[in-house]
């Protein structure tokens, strides 16, 4: 009998099926570095913990300040990498990359820790200064390769998929516990960030 | 049960964008499906996501304006499609420019992200133009043989059929958090198009 239970496992088997059916082919080697497609691309923002603390803090920070902020700043922050993406690939040099990315994590998760809430235009200016850092970064550390359009889809969906994921963190800043809890995230990438930037100097 | 097709609604447009992420780099040259020039246009049109992406975000645009504006697209850029399609067969030089797939990413990721208030003809013109663009690049890619145009013919049905889908999709839709969605679907393509362009410039 085809029950509601079961029906949910069904097509999440064929998803998976589909998936793994899709799979790239294997090489001998491996290609570090290059583009070859939209899951390389998927891959990148996702290989570096800096970036993930500081594109998680963007959405904890967009929740905690509710609407219109929510998908003010997961919208500023792709755009405004994507532009120091281009600089990064165009060979235009960005002083303290490391330092800025570091002081992103220190910075944003201070602001979810403390709860501040600047006006929109702030908010949005500074999650947008510190992108142009995470987009350079970035940027500089791709060689061309097959399929740029596919890698820098893979690349802004997974930076989006991480605003998501904080955002989906943030939905508990509805409740009194939610947002302590959410205060104590921001701590963690507040140190996060600190140890990157211990890292950095160092 | 009307709730039970909504629900599954995120699990098919999951299912469709893997399928279209995992398409094969598209070559010049049209590619046989086995089932006629027909599909092997409406295939050459699906594995080719520099072609879907714009499409999609011109559906979506007009789909945000209204049924009116979904009505104009639906019509001008498919036709616009196979008219430049026509004239790029006749020259069958390949001239494809990084810098202006780019730029058309950019243009109508970031109108689509802004929720831009264009009027009936801008958005018109906007059709005209990408269909003519769009249209010309397919056919001077496909070369000139005698199944070219039924190929056309397909490669200009699935562009009818992709805007058809995607506009009437954001036309229904009413609740202010379902507009913002499309608006950050623009604001991905706007960003890929800036990396593109990079892409493009660095390649130089």
């Amino acid at each position: 009998m085809n029950t509601p239970r079961q029906r949910p496992m069904v097509r999440e088997v064929v998803l998976a099926l589909f998936v793994f059916l899709c799979a790239e082919m294997a090489f001998a080697h491996p290609q570090k570095g290059e583009a070859v497609g939209f899951l390389t691309g998927f891959r990148h923002p996702l290989s570096g913990l800096d970036h993930v603390l500081a594109m998680v803090a963007v959405g904890l920070w967009g929740a905690q300040l509710g609407s219109p902020a929510i998908w003010v700043l997961p919208v500023a922050f792709p755009m405004v990498m994507a532009v120091g993406g281009m600089l990064g690939l165009m060979g235009v040099p960005l002083p303290w990359t490391e330092y800025g990315i570091a002081l992103s994590a220190i910075l944003l998760g201070a602001a979810v820790m403390f709860e501040v809430r600047p006006r929109l235009g702030i908010a949005a200016a500074l999650v947008g200064f510190f992108a142009i850092f995470h987009g350079h970064a970035h940027g500089t550390e791709l060689p061309p390769g097959q399929s740029a359009l596919l890698y820098s889809m893979g690349f802004v969906i997974a930076t989006g998929c991480l605003h998501a994921l904080g955002i989906g963190i943030g939905t508990v800043h509805r409740w009194v516990w939610g947002q302590k809890l959410l205060r104590i995230a921001g701590a963690l990438v507040a140190v996060g960030g600190t140890l990157f930037m211990w890292k950095a100097v160092a | 049960m009307k709730d039970a097709i909504q629900s599954r609604l995120p699990f098919y447009s999951f299912f469709a964008f893997t399928f279209v992420m995992c398409a094969i780099p598209a070559e010049a040259h049209l590619n046989s499906t086995g089932m006629g020039p027909f599909y092997d246009g409406f295939a050459h049109f699906i594995l080719s996501p520099e072609d879907i992406i714009p499409v999609i975000a011109l559906a979506l645009l007009a789909g945000l304006r209204g049924a009116n504006y979904g009505r104009r697209t639906l019509f001008v850029l498919p036709t616009a499609w196979l008219l430049g399609g026509l004239f790029g067969v006749m020259r069958s030089t390949s001239s494809n420019n990084a810098v202006l797939s780019a730029a058309w990413f950019l243009l109508l990721g970031g109108l689509l992200a802004a929720d831009a208030k264009l009027s009936l003809r801008v958005t018109t013109a906007l059709a005209a133009f990408l269909g003519v663009y769009h249209g010309y690049l397919n056919g001077e890619g496909m070369g000139q043989s005698a199944n070219t145009a039924v190929a056309l013919l397909g490669l200009v049905f699935v562009v009818f059929l992709l805007v058809a889908l995607a506009a009437a999709f954001v036309v229904r839709l009413r609740k202010q958090w379902a507009r913002i969605a499309v608006r950050v679907a623009g604001s991905w393509i706007a960003a890929s198009g800036l990396l593109m362009l990079g892409w493009a410039v660095r390649a130089r």
